[in-house]
């Protein structure tokens, strides 16, 4: 599979601030990467630092084989962006904006399609509008539109779906699996939304404090059939040493103050649901959780949280 | 290059705060050509007040010097001063503009080079500040010409007045407009190298202004230890140079000789050092933005 980017060691120090470091990740062609991380975990310095606006203080980006910054126009005439919130010139149209930014991409763009980028974002009818009369969600769709118009092989969408409504959300979803499947585009997406990027991503980073975490294939990582279950009963305490004693001891991650926690295969539910019943436990509520969102917790956050209630 | 060059004097164009300096400039020049024209002969009594003791001046001469060149020289010794402030706008504003909208990022993340993207951008502020140049110069020039018709021209010395004849005025002042276009191009660049530091232009625009105003106060200050020390090395002390090419030669009887320039190459040196000064600010600038992390 070919490597579209290939990034080893990379570092950034904002003087005492090390945002980014020592991060190394490989991005396939063909993919929908999805790159998680807390606010401040270095997301952003990371994909600026990809789009050349920041420079690293070490390490080294390729992007289709070549150097980031030796190549950096053969490189970024590829590469179609969002960072962060996408802001236009506000006395410009959408069209005028559209254009600005088609024409800076090196390469000449017919007005059709401008007007069909317009209108695959929705925007057709507010070409000729002015954005300062935009929503946050319409310079969103602008953004969008303006990132794909030159025809990039390599995407790159920080927050995309920043500002829109459930439409919009689910709008770009199918856009950017449109573009993945149908277009064998590659696209770098930074979200918090973990349940969009559950829907979306076939491969993924975590990064925390500027550190790598994990990185694989979604499915690998995360299987969507382990789950954490939440099981509330009539005394938890209770409930937490009786199954220690018992056979589903190896289910048992941890008891929290308001209820234990089980981790379990989705197979094994029905069985430990009887055994429960079997053991007269009082269950008031058996609550699985298996998100994108969960996991990324117990790696982050989550994580500390976990050993803390193992006791 | 003249693609990007459209594109970025296209925004300079349709941005409504750009027509803020030719209003400005129409009003000025507007105002002093009406005052003039309904109490010129007063103005000029006023003028020439120091030297009727010194010489017979009928009311025939007074009219007659009341003319569209005397006006359009009256017009850019006011003007100049201010035009600073004007080129400001539009340079301190190019790159932190461009970074309070966030559009510097998106920019930057198209292919194309950073000292490339900044000489773009300087050329724009040129072309924008040469335009403003010639708006006035249509109008303080070939306006006054048109109201007040033309005649032999004076400027007024502190040694005495000088006289040039009709026919010898018309290219003293495309060179003194050639000149200013030189000087406002390096108060561009002082803009333009501040605008590259912030990421509001309201900065660069008073740090510009700020700069002009204690150089010129510096320059126009008279303290020995001043005069050889500091000011032949501010640029504000040379951008005044233009009035050179309305200071002629005279022969030994005192007639003035036409088609001259009493110093020509005071003018050219000053003239060196403002290029001097515009390539160190632009230069300076370029160095600078290659190096800056972009965080906008």
């Amino acid at each position: 599979m070919n490597v579209i980017i290939q990034v080893k060691h990379l570092t950034k120090d904002f003087r005492e601030v090390k945002a980014v470091d020592d991060l190394s990740f490989t991005v396939n062609a063909g993919v929908v990467y999805g790159f998680l991380g807390q606010n401040g975990a270095g997301k952003s310095t990371t994909i600026r630092m990809l789009l050349t606006l920041i420079r690293p203080t070490s390490g080294e980006i390729e992007i289709f084989g070549m150097n980031l910054l030796k190549h950096r126009k053969d490189i970024l005439r590829q590469v179609g962006a969002i960072i962060e919130r996408p802001d236009f010139y506000k006395y410009l149209t959408a069209l005028e904006n559209l254009r600005i930014f088609g024409a800076m991409s090196g390469i000449r763009i017919p007005e059709k399609k401008l007007m069909d980028q317009l209108a695959m974002v929705g925007l057709a009818e507010r070409a000729n509008s002015k954005v300062k009369t935009f929503s946050q969600g319409m310079k969103q769709r602008l953004g969008i539109a303006t990132a794909l118009v030159h025809d990039p092989g390599l995407i790159i969408l920080d927050e995309p779906t920043n500002g829109l409504d459930p439409q919009g959300i689910a709008d770009v979803r199918n856009l950017i699996l449109l573009l993945s499947k149908e277009r064998g585009k590659t696209l770098l997406i930074s979200s918090h939304l973990l349940n969009e990027m559950e829907l979306i991503a076939n491969s993924m980073l975590i990064i925390d404090k500027g550190r790598k975490l994990v990185e694989g294939k979604v499915h690998e990582l995360f299987d969507p059939a382990e789950t954490i279950v939440e099981l509330k009963t009539t005394d938890d305490t209770a409930t937490y040493e009786k199954l220690q004693d018992s056979g589903l001891q190896k289910f048992v991650q941890g008891k929290r103050y308001d209820c234990v926690m089980l981790k379990l295969h989705r197979n094994d539910v029905p069985s430990v649901m009887k055994e429960l019943v079997q053991m007269n436990v009082g269950i008031i509520s058996f609550h699985s959780k298996h998100s994108l969102e969960d996991y990324f917790l117990s790696l982050t956050t989550g994580q500390t949280h976990v050993e803390a209630v193992k006791d | 290059m003249w693609k990007l060059l459209k594109i970025e004097l296209f925004k300079i164009f349709k941005r409504p705060r750009t027509y803020i300096a030719f209003g400005a400039i129409a009003a000025i020049v507007f105002l002093i050509q009406v005052a003039l024209r309904f109490d010129g002969k007063a103005y000029i009594d006023l003028l020439l007040n120091n030297l009727k003791d010194s010489f017979e001046l009928s009311d025939e001469f007074k009219m007659r010097i009341l003319n569209g060149y005397l006006i359009c020289f009256l017009i850019l010794n006011t003007l100049l001063i201010q035009m600073p402030l004007l080129v400001a706008l539009i340079s301190g504003d190019a790159i932190a503009g461009e970074a309070n909208m966030g559009t510097l990022r998106l920019s930057m993340t198209k292919p194309v080079s950073r000292t490339q993207y900044m000489l773009i951008k300087f050329t724009a502020s040129v072309v924008y500040t040469l335009a403003l140049l010639l708006w006035m110069a249509a109008l303080a020039l070939f306006g006054s010409m048109l109201i007040f018709g033309t005649n032999d021209m004076v400027v007024l010395r502190s040694g005495g007045i000088e006289e040039m004849k009709s026919f010898d005025v018309l290219w003293r002042y495309f060179a003194a407009f050639g000149y200013a276009a030189v000087a406002l191009t390096t108060v561009s660049a002082l803009a333009f190298l501040l605008s590259v530091f912030a990421e509001n232009s309201i900065g660069p625009i008073i740090a510009t202004m700020s700069i002009v105003i204690v150089f010129t106060i510096l320059s126009e200050m008279n303290i020995p230890i001043y005069d050889q020390t500091i000011k032949p090395y501010l640029f504000t002390t040379h951008m005044v140079a233009w009035k050179g090419f309305f200071y002629v030669k005279a022969d030994a009887e005192g007639t003035t000789i036409n088609g001259s320039i009493e110093n020509l190459p005071a003018v050219m040196r000053s003239m060196g050092i403002l290029v001097l000064y515009t390539i160190g600010f632009l230069s300076t600038a370029i160095w600078v933005f290659r190096r800056k992390d972009i965080l906008s």
